[in-house]
C-alpha cells in the first residue's frame, strides 16, 4: 500500500469511527447499552 | 532517536504481562462485588471497553463491545449500532490487535493457561481454522441477533448466549458461586456453555491462544483493522540478517520480516526481544514504513 494513499485510509477512518461514534451516542445507542450492562445477562451468564 | 525506540519496544514487550494484569484489573475495578453477588450499576457502564470482557462480571467497570453491539442490533429500537462499530473502528485504528496483545483480560487468562507446563503443540498446519472467527463474527454478532427476531423485533445475542465463555468464567461462576437464587436458575445453557470454558481451558494449556485465533470476534474485527492501525511493526532491512529467530519465537504463527502487519500478528514484541541485531521494533504515526526500503507485501 502506498505511504500516501495508507495515511489518507487512516484519517479517514479515524474521522469515520468519531462520526459513526457521537452519531450512535445521538441516536441513544449508549442508553441502550447502559440499560443492558447494569442488568445481569441471563444469556452472557447462561440462564436463557 | 533508534536507541530509545527499541528500548521503548523491548521494554514494553518485557513488561507485558504486568501490563495485561493492570489492564484486567482496570477493567475490573469493583472487585468487591464478587463478595456481594451481584454486578456494579454505574453510568461508566455505558462506555464500552476494548477488550474481551462480560459486562456481567460482578467487577467490571465497562461494556464488552460485542456484547454492547448484540445489544443494540437486538433491541427493538435499532438494526445497526453506528455507536459500537464507530468504538471498534477507533480502537483498531489507534492500536490494531496489540489489544489482543495487552489489554484484553481473556488474552491474558490464555497467556496464564499456556505457561503451564507440559505437551506444547503447535498450531501452524491449523491456519485455516483463523478465518473461522470471521464468520463468528458474521453471523453470530452482527447477522443472527438483527435478523431472527421475535415478534416485537427483539434478537437474541447469539454470540454471548450460546459461544462466549467469558461470560461463564467472569459471570455465572462468581455470581452463582454467591448467589443462591442465581445458581438455582442455571440450566442447560450453563452446562454447555461451561463445556465450552472447560475446552477452551484444555485447549489454551496445549495451544497458543486458540481462542483468540480461531473463535473471537472482536479478535477478527481488530485483525481486519491491523495492516491500516496506527500501532505497527516495522523491520529494518539494514539490521536484519535473515536468521529466523524471531518467525520462530512467533506463537501466532506469523513470519514479521515478510509480512510486519500481519492479521493475526498480536503485538506482542516477542520477535523484538528476539532479534538478535535490534532490527524489529514497534512504531507508531501515519503511514510508517513497515520495512526500512519500502513493505516486501
Amino acid at each position: 500500500m502506498l505511504r500516501t494513499k495508507k495515511a489518507f485510509f487512516q484519517g479517514t477512518l479515524l474521522i469515520a469511527g468519531m462520526v459513526m461514534l457521537c452519531a450512535g451516542v445521538m441516536r441513544g445507542e449508549a442508553d441502550t447499552v447502559l440499560s443492558k450492562a447494569i442488568r445481569l445477562c441471563l444469556e452472557c451468564v447462561g440462564i436463557g | 532517536m533508534d536507541n530509545r525506540k527499541h528500548i521503548i519496544s523491548k521494554s514494553l514487550s518485557r513488561f507485558r504481562g504486568w501490563i495485561q494484569a493492570a489492564a484486567a484489573l482496570l477493567t475490573n475495578p469493583h472487585l468487591p462485588n464478587f463478595f456481594k453477588g451481584g454486578i456494579y450499576q454505574g453510568k461508566t457502564k455505558a462506555v464500552c471497553v476494548p477488550g474481551l470482557n462480560c459486562y456481567s462480571c460482578p467487577a467490571a467497570a465497562g461494556a464488552c463491545p460485542i456484547g454492547s453491539f448484540q445489544a443494540v442490533v437486538g433491541s427493538s429500537k435499532f438494526s445497526f449500532s453506528y455507536y459500537i462499530t464507530g468504538f471498534l473502528i477507533l480502537f483498531g485504528v489507534l492500536l490494531g490487535r496489540f489489544i489482543c496483545g495487552f489489554l484484553c483480560p481473556f488474552g491474558w487468562l490464555q497467556d496464564l493457561l499456556h505457561k503451564i507446563p507440559g505437551k506444547k503443540l503447535s498450531t501452524e498446519r491449523l491456519k485455516p481454522l483463523t478465518y473461522l472467527k470471521y464468520a463468528v463474527l458474521f453471523f453470530t454478532v452482527i447477522a443472527l441477533p438483527a435478523l431472527v427476531v421475535n415478534d416485537v423485533g427483539m434478537g437474541d445475542p447469539f454470540f454471548c448466549k450460546y459461544l462466549c465463555p467469558q461470560g461463564v468464567l467472569e459471570g455465572a461462576i462468581p455470581l452463582s458461586a454467591v448467589n443462591p437464587g442465581i445458581r438455582s436458575a442455571l440450566g442447560h445453557l450453563f452446562t454447555g456453555k461451561l463445556m465450552i470454558l472447560i475446552g477452551v481451558v484444555v485447549l489454551s494449556v496445549l495451544f497458543y491462544r486458540p481462542f483468540c485465533k480461531w473463535i473471537c470476534p472482536l479478535g477478527a474485527f481488530y485483525a481486519l483493522m491491523n495492516k491500516v492501525s496506527l500501532l505497527g511493526i516495522k523491520v529494518d532491512e539494514h539490521r536484519c540478517v535473515s536468521c529466523g529467530a524471531c518467525k520462530r519465537v512467533c506463537q501466532m504463527d506469523v513470519d514479521v520480516t515478510s509480512s510486519p502487519n500481519h492479521t493475526e500478528c498480536i503485538r506482542c514484541g516477542k520477535c523484538i526481544n528476539a532479534c538478535p541485531t535490534d532490527a524489529v521494533s514497534f512504531c507508531y504515526g501515519f503511514a510508517y514504513d513497515s520495512n526500512r526500503n519500502g513493505e516486501k507485501k
